[in-house]
């Protein structure tokens, strides 16, 4: 591996995903790296946080001691609920996800294809006991859905792909790729690079990349 | 005079049959409704199946009524948790069918259920592994699955406050799956912290209606108390 590349980091990965989140928009971190994003959205805006359980106006984790079990997120984390927040039924939580109204879903994954189709719930392995919890509904249920991953598997395999070989979670469904190499948009011409970290060359990224790139305009 | 409130939590539960489906509320721990599940395993029905969003935590609720033998299906949306095991030892052993479904959908199915849907076509799901075999369904351009509703013939929930025409409000996230599987169940039973009396429930804010509530129990009800 080069030296040089300035690799992302998963909080760096986060910080970058941040700020494409506007002031005002309604937002539900996936588990996982995206609760990451949270630490980075700036103080001074007004982003509404919703998660799947229940709760919109979701603030960050309990001081020590002042945790509530009646309080928690998708990850079953104890959080807490910012002044002006909102409790609901799972069935108004998912429609406010089926029904378009959340402005942008982060979520994490295993291969995202160039068309947009996400893996991100189940490795297909023989032994697995699925569980799919709110995956397939996060994926197809957001304006925009972005994505955040490593770009590479730890033994090097793209997880940007032509073809997910992992069962599917939606098609078509992610607007965005915020890896640690790269910030990816999916378009209707193919895979179009917007950013590479710095050290890197767009010939040297699509070597590392499973599927067709378009060059930075 | 209608008083729903039941005496005890053993009576609350005294009817549940053998191969009875029973919906039990709660997201992971916040609202499950862990002393009507203890009064179900004194109980003693078998063959049920349970709707719920996972497959227990830990060995306590709904990981003691599995563990108790006593459940023959699962619908549930994330079974697999790191304290799952008790579940997990079933699965992997056959004991226990599991239908998977995704939670949205699972929430839509039983509201549909409750709401007197006879079933919906929704866009979670299409082209994945989970929509195999189900009919499907391109509407102004999008692909839609049919998904079926989920009746009960009891649901046991939890909430804060009841009282006698079995109106309730819940607790922070603990609210969850409670009032559409109240509206889903034939019967449905709610344990609450507290009962009280017929107007102290501000009706701007009641929940659930009490007419999709049939019973309602103190969580420390006991008989004799």
């Amino acid at each position: 591996m080069n030296p040089s590349i300035a690799r992302f980091s998963r909080d760096q990965i986060a910080a970058r995903v941040a700020q494409d989140i506007p002031e005002g928009a309604y937002v539900n971190l996936g588990i996982g790296l995206p609760t990451k994003v949270a630490n980075y959205l700036p103080a001074d805006k007004e982003v509404f946080l919703h998660s799947e359980n229940g709760l919109l106006g979701m603030g960050p984790a309990p001081a020590p001691g002042e945790e509530d079990e009646d309080l928690i997120n998708a990850g079953k984390q104890p959080v807490t609920l910012l002044t002006g927040g909102a409790y609901f039924h799972h069935g108004d939580s998912f429609a406010m996800m089926r029904g378009g109204h959340l402005d942008i879903c982060v979520l994490g994954a295993f291969q995202v294809s160039a068309t947009g189709d996400l893996a991100n719930w189940h490795t297909g392995a023989a032994d697995a006991i699925p569980a799919v919890g709110g995956a397939m509904d996060l994926a197809i249920g957001a304006k925009q859905v972005f994505v955040m991953m490593e770009h590479q598997t730890k033994s090097g395999e793209s997880k940007i792909v032509s073809h997910c070989d992992y069962p599917l979670t939606g098609i078509g469904c992610v607007n965005r790729i915020y890896t640690d190499l790269a910030v990816l948009d999916v378009t209707e011409h193919g895979l179009q690079v917007r950013e590479i970290v710095d050290g890197l060359s767009f010939e040297e990224l699509q070597k590392m990349t499973g599927a067709t790139l378009l060059p930075p305009l | 005079m209608i008083d729903k409130i039941t005496a005890s939590l053993e009576q609350a539960v005294a009817d549940i049959h053998d191969g009875a489906t029973v919906m039990i509320g709660g997201f992971g721990n916040a609202g499950m409704p862990a002393a009507l599940i203890d009064a179900l395993i004194a109980q003693g029905a078998r063959e049920l199946t349970i709707v719920n969003n996972n497959a227990g935590n830990g060995d306590t609720g709904l990981a003691a009524l599995l563990k108790a033998k006593r459940v023959k299906k699962i619908i549930c949306s994330f079974p697999r948790q790191t304290d799952s095991h008790v579940f997990d030892a079933l699965y992997r052993a056959g004991e226990i069918e599991l239908e998977l479904t995704p939670q949205g959908n699972l929430a839509e199915r039983i509201r549909a259920a409750g709401a007197g849907i006879g079933g919906f076509f929704s866009p979670t799901g299409y082209g994945t592994m989970l929509a195999d075999g189900k009919e499907t369904r391109l509407i102004d351009g999008r692909h839609y699955v049919l998904e079926s509703p989920i009746h009960a013939d009891f649901a046991l929930i939890k909430a804060l406050r009841g009282d006698r025409w079995g109106n309730l409000v819940y607790r922070k996230t603990a609210r969850n799956f409670g009032p559409i599987m109240a509206m889903a169940a034939k019967c449905a039973i709610a344990q609450v912290s507290e009962v009280v009396e017929l107007g102290q429930l501000d009706p701007e804010v009641i929940v659930t209606p009490g007419i999709f509530v049939q019973r309602v129990v103190l969580q420390h009800a006991q008989e004799g108390k």
